[in-house]
């Protein structure tokens, strides 16, 4: 109950301050999670960072959805640890130019997520100081946590999702 | 072919820098890490890290395992505190399902997790011994983790990469040797720690090389994400057991240690006295359990709690949720969830998405030693080479974890 009037405080103030640009809302387990498009990224998380005490970036990472027109979500999980309340930011952006603006310039510990981030899902941060692969080896070619790579042989029978009724 | 890799060339024949590769397998870093640095005599001038050499796509081959396959994958991330591994996904999962955990399963595995967290301290505190040059602590205190594996053996039947629990609880009840084990271990332990803090805490050469390396302000470390016992080093009081409980942690009581100067010798402070508090605990949580009813160990969830092999061969039912679970059919909301645990070296999280399938849509697992890590170049920059040596092993970075 406590959590939801926190969440609720939270959220009317990014609403205020970007409007329409605060879209996808929902709570699950208490989280309160929201969509928001890339080019107030940045915006977002130094407003959250700077203004609402969201001192600390827990992690970011990414989502693929093959097929949607925005088919790749960079998720990232900030946290007030003076509140104790933890809130998550997805950004929705197109799998043929995945690029968003680096978040770098707001925490640097962002730099190592967000590089693990593009190694494997090819997300591109603009900005970013250093934006290599960074468990993969160099020449791998593709970013291999994308759905269309398969993990076994594709050829293989036997672990079909269609042979156990999905 | 692309090399993205860090190379050095001499071109300057008046420099007056060596290239150093430390790593990847160089016996003063205790697991594969490579570091390129550029040495001005022994201080560092710059260096880039390597990282990723035992990365074995954990990420990607959960997406194609149901959940109950996924806990051996946690063992490898910290194999130094495996259970703390299993069980933070077995409470991911239990969050998912909305799983309500009987109370004295709670305080067993508090009391797993809390030797696991002593035996992950036992290995940095000693490791910052060892390579400050203090063999006999290493080896008065090590003995201690082997006591601690046993307990696991005698709890699940395996040592290192446990496997330990299952989602909805235990997969049997700890028997009275396990307890046994427990109580000479907590009768044992505090005074071989006592022991090897009159060692090293007021030892004046430990000191010398400890305090005032690799000095990190709160700011910083925050900037950074760090942490677990680096961030309480430099003084901030976060810990997931406390600000977001989990496993019931709020009936325990326990003290947070927190430094001042978050260098070298701070971090061992903190260990150390995590590893009291781990004691206190374990104790408390013995106590707590003669009030609980006896032989409870699972959650009453038959539909997610995966049934002994007796019942699934004499019990229509148990043969179901068997086959059901074994194939990934159990059906769990589609959600996503975050859960996070305070493992030996931060704030492991897991970030699950269900979408109704056989398997995870996507599991990102927030991996201390990776975040923690990151700044161990930057901030050697200007130190001695064998000081970067007992940074990096006071900052405890497990291979497994750093690169999953």
């Amino acid at each position: 109950m406590e959590e939801t009037t926190l969440n609720n405080n939270i959220l009317a103030k990014l609403s205020d301050k970007f409007g329409e640009k605060v879209t996808g809302v929902s709570e699950p387990y208490g989280l309160l999670t929201f969509a928001t498009t890339k080019d107030v990224i940045i915006n977002v998380l130094s407003f959250l960072k700077n203004d609402l005490s969201f001192n600390f970036l827990t992690d970011i990472t990414a989502v693929h959805y093959p097929g949607k027109d925005h088919g790749i979500a960079v998720v990232y999980h900030l946290h007030n640890m003076v509140e104790k309340v933890r809130i998550r930011i997805k950004v929705f952006i197109s799998e043929q130019n995945p690029t968003i603006p680096t978040a770098t310039t707001v925490w640097k510990g962002a730099n190592w997520m967000e590089r693990e981030t593009y190694d494997f899902f090819g997300v591109k941060f603009e900005g970013h100081p250093d934006l290599r692969r960074i468990l993969n080896m160099d020449d791998l070619g593709v970013h291999p946590m994308l759905k269309q790579y398969p993990l076994e042989d594709p050829n293989r029978v036997d672990k079909k999702d269609e042979f156990f009724g999905r | 072919m692309n090399h993205n890799h860090p190379v050095f060339t001499d071109n300057d024949p008046q420099s007056e820098l060596v290239t150093l590769n430390l790593g990847p397998t160089h016996p003063a870093t205790h697991g594969v890490f490579q570091n390129v640095l550029q040495l001005d005599g022994e201080r560092i001038v710059s260096g880039v890290s390597t990282i990723g050499y035992i990365h074995r796509a954990f990420e990607k081959i959960a997406e194609h395992r149901p959940f109950y396959q996924i806990t051996p994958l946690t063992d490898r991330l910290n194999y130094c505190s495996s259970p703390i591994n299993n069980m933070g996904w077995h409470m991911t999962v239990e969050k998912l399902l909305n799983i309500q955990m009987p109370k004295r399963v709670d305080y067993l595995r508090v009391i797993i997790m809390e030797l696991s967290r002593i035996a992950d301290h036992i290995i940095c505190n000693t490791i910052i011994g060892q390579d400050t040059g203090a063999t006999t602590t290493f080896l008065y205190l090590f003995q201690f983790r082997e006591h601690i594996y046993e307990i696991f053996e005698e709890v699940c039947g395996a040592r290192l990469t446990t496997n330990i629990g299952r989602i909805g609880g235990f997969e049997r009840d700890f028997n009275d040797i396990a307890f046994a084990k427990i109580d000479k271990f907590l009768k044992e332990f505090p005074k071989a720690l006592k022991e090897f803090e009159n060692l090293l805490t007021r030892n004046r050469i430990f000191i010398d090389r400890t305090a005032g390396v690799a000095e990190v302000t709160k700011e910083t470390a925050l900037e950074y994400s760090w942490t677990g016992p680096l961030l309480r080093a430099t003084g901030v009081d976060y810990d997931v057991r406390v600000s977001d409980p989990y496993s019931s942690y709020q009936d325990f009581d326990f003290e947070v240690p927190v430094g001042t100067s978050g260098d070298i010798y701070d971090r061992y402070l903190v260990r150390n006295e995590e590893m009291w508090q781990s004691v206190r605990i374990i104790e408390q949580a013995l106590v707590k359990l003669k009030t609980e009813p006896k032989g409870i160990f699972h959650a009453d969830v038959p539909e997610f709690y995966l049934p002994p092999k007796q019942e699934v061969y004499n019990n229509m039912e148990a043969l179901i949720y068997h086959f059901k679970i074994v194939m990934g059919e159990i059906d769990a909301p589609k959600a996503e969830v975050y859960h996070a645990v305070e493992g030996g070296n931060g704030e492991l999280g897991f970030y699950l998405i269900n979408d109704g399938g056989r398997t995870p849509y996507r599991l990102h697992f927030r991996r201390p030693s990776f975040i923690n890590y990151q700044m161990f170049a930057p901030m050697s920059e200007g130190m001695l080479l064998s000081d970067a040596i007992i940074n990096m092993s006071s900052m405890n970075i497990i291979a497994g974890e750093l690169d999953a």
